[in-house]
């Protein structure tokens, strides 16, 4: 009992903090499983919501902000796509990553211009942020929401990609795009749509995200997307499951570590994970080795 | 009709097709036979609109098709069932059949026609929920041809669907073939394997090196010397 509750608090908030990298890893693992693209913007891109967000609350009520900030961010992936990353659909996988990482820049500098290079006071959102007390431990209600919504979002997702003719059409694009093409498939704006779900659950993963830290700044998206990235790779990049457990894997660990008093660590324990991970099964968990693409 | 006049294709300066012009008239079986490289690929893939033309024009009753969009080829009644299948391999079969019909909105046609190639090609119905990887050689070109026809074509182009095939597999292929014919579709088949094509064709052409040499009804080519010795050596017996 006495060791439940010792560990029962990191817990909840690894599981917590899983979910918020799994709404920004699927984003991750979606583009590479169409374009075979790391989207260095993506991490960006979810910085990006968070500090929509406390200008948007500014300057109208909080359920206008939210909603503006979901239509805002699913907009800025869509044109990433279209702007720095279409024009190169047949350049070679080295210019398009060039482009990402130039588009991370952008993005970055974009905010600290905006900002003034300072750090953001996110905004205080009632009710999720209440704290309530569960087992005996007390918590701010998100650290619930966000695993629950995480799940909902993610079924919902799969249901899309496997029963939906989209769906179907985003898995035909990811395997093979010259066939798509010759069945009518628009390949652009199936891979819009993935660009746009990737950033709608970002956004999301954000104002939950931030919602646990006091402040946003330009560099706030670095660290959290690369923990995703890591959780993508670890659950085998393009598989969204493997997405999801690598992100939660990922939380909990990170945080239990934290619980041990070994917070100096958790950040070094994620990126050896990776490291023991591309040695020992590059594809990751649930990775298949996919043939390149002609 | 597809009418096809002096067709130019360039890959950066290297001419793939120097000038070619056929005529497929409706409801006909016309083939194209030649060797590796010789350019039947690119014939297929420009009509489709996967390659630009340099220069000449490819007409569908009369509306030009060069420089539409892939879909609007697709639209305008002419498939192409690919070189190697590519069938979907991460799809089922019976997805794999869906995805040929993806810009159609009638869902009841769409039923009518997996009935179809169902019952052209029982296997596929017996295997549909199975990933189209896991089918056989075979399997995938029977695939391959039921999800080309599944857009509901007017011209079904086929790019050697007897490639890397059993003999006894690729008689049953041809067969079927002939049967979609009859059934109204107009064929444009693209062969290696001279000897089966020409059998079956109302009509030829021999493509070398991006030019066509010969041309005429299939059986005056199955007894053309020049064809018999270039293209039926191997076959002859
Ligand atoms: N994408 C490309 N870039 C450059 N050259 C190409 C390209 N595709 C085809 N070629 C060249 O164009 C010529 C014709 O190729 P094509 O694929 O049309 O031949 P084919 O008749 O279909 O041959 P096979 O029977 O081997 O399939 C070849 O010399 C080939 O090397
Ligand atoms: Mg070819």
């Amino acid at each position: 009992m006495n060791f439940i509750a010792r560990w029962f608090p990191y817990i909840l908030s690894g599981v917590s903090v899983g979910g918020q990298y799994a709404l920004i890893a699927i984003g991750y693992t979606m583009v590479y499983g169409i374009l075979r693209l790391i989207n260095f913007a993506h991490g960006d891109i979810f910085m990006a919501a968070g500090i929509m967000m406390i200008y948007l609350s500014a300057v109208m009520p909080l359920g206008g902000a939210v909603l503006l900030v979901l239509l805002l961010t699913m907009f800025l992936g869509f044109s990433v796509d279209r702007i720095a990353y279409k024009p190169l659909r047949s350049a070679p996988r080295m210019s398009v990553m060039i482009s990402a990482i130039g588009v991370s820049y952008l993005i970055q500098n974009t905010v600290a211009y905006l900002t003034g290079g300072l750090t953001k006071q996110f905004v205080e959102i009632p009710w999720i942020s209440d704290t309530v007390t569960i087992l005996g431990a007390s918590t701010k209600r998100v650290t619930l929401i966000t695993p629950a919504l995480t799940i909902v979002l993610v079924v919902a997702l799969v249901f899309l990609i496997n029963r939906t003719k989209v769906g179907m059409g985003m898995r035909a694009v990811s395997r093979d795009f010259e066939t798509s093409l010759l069945m009518g498939i628009r390949i652009n704006s199936v891979i819009s749509i993935t660009f746009i779900i990737g950033s709608f659950l970002a956004a999301v993963g954000s104002i939950l995200y931030f919602t646990n830290y006091t402040g946003v700044t330009y560099t706030s998206g670095a660290m959290p997307g690369l923990k995703a990235f890591v959780a993508a790779v670890f659950g085998g990049i393009g598989s969204i499951p493997g997405a999801v457990v690598g992100a939660f894997v990922i939380g909990i660990c990170e945080t239990l570590l934290k619980g041990m008093g070994l917070t100096a660590f958790s950040d070094a324990f994620t990126f050896a994970l990776l490291v023991v991970i591309l040695v020992l099964k590059p594809t990751g968990l649930f990775g298949e080795n996919i043939k390149e693409k002609v | 009709m597809l009418e096809i006049k002096d067709l130019c294709v360039d890959y950066g300066g290297i001419h793939a097709l120097s000038g070619i012009s056929m005529t497929v008239p409706d409801g006909k079986i016309v083939t194209m036979v030649g060797s590796n490289g010789a350019g039947k690929s690119t014939t297929l893939r420009t009509i489709s609109g996967l390659v630009k033309a340099k220069s000449g024009s490819v007409k569908a009753d009369g509306r030009e098709l060069l420089g539409l969009p892939i879909n609007k080829v697709l639209e305008a009644g002419i498939a192409q069932v690919p070189e190697g299948r590519r069938v979907f391999s991460n799809l089922t079969v019976l997805e794999n059949l869906r995805s040929g019909a993806y810009l159609r909105r009638d869902k009841d046609g769409i039923e009518e026609d997996i009935r179809w190639i169902y019952s052209l090609f029982p296997i596929l119905k017996e295997r549909y929920w199975q990933p189209a990887g896991t089918l056989s050689g075979g399997e995938q070109q029977m695939l391959a041809v039921g999800r080309g026809l599944m857009s509901r074509p007017r011209v079904l182009m086929l790019d050697e669907p007897s490639l890397g095939l059993a003999p006894l597999v690729v008689q049953g292929i041809f067969s079927i073939i002939k049967e979609i014919n009859k059934r109204g579709v107009t064929i444009l088949l693209i062969e290696q394997n001279a000897n089966m094509a020409l059998k079956i064709a109302d009509y030829a052409y021999v493509l070398e090196t991006g030019r066509i040499s010969i041309e005429g009804p299939g059986a005056a080519l199955l007894d053309d010397d020049r064809v018999k010795e270039a293209y039926l050596g191997k076959y002859r017996g």
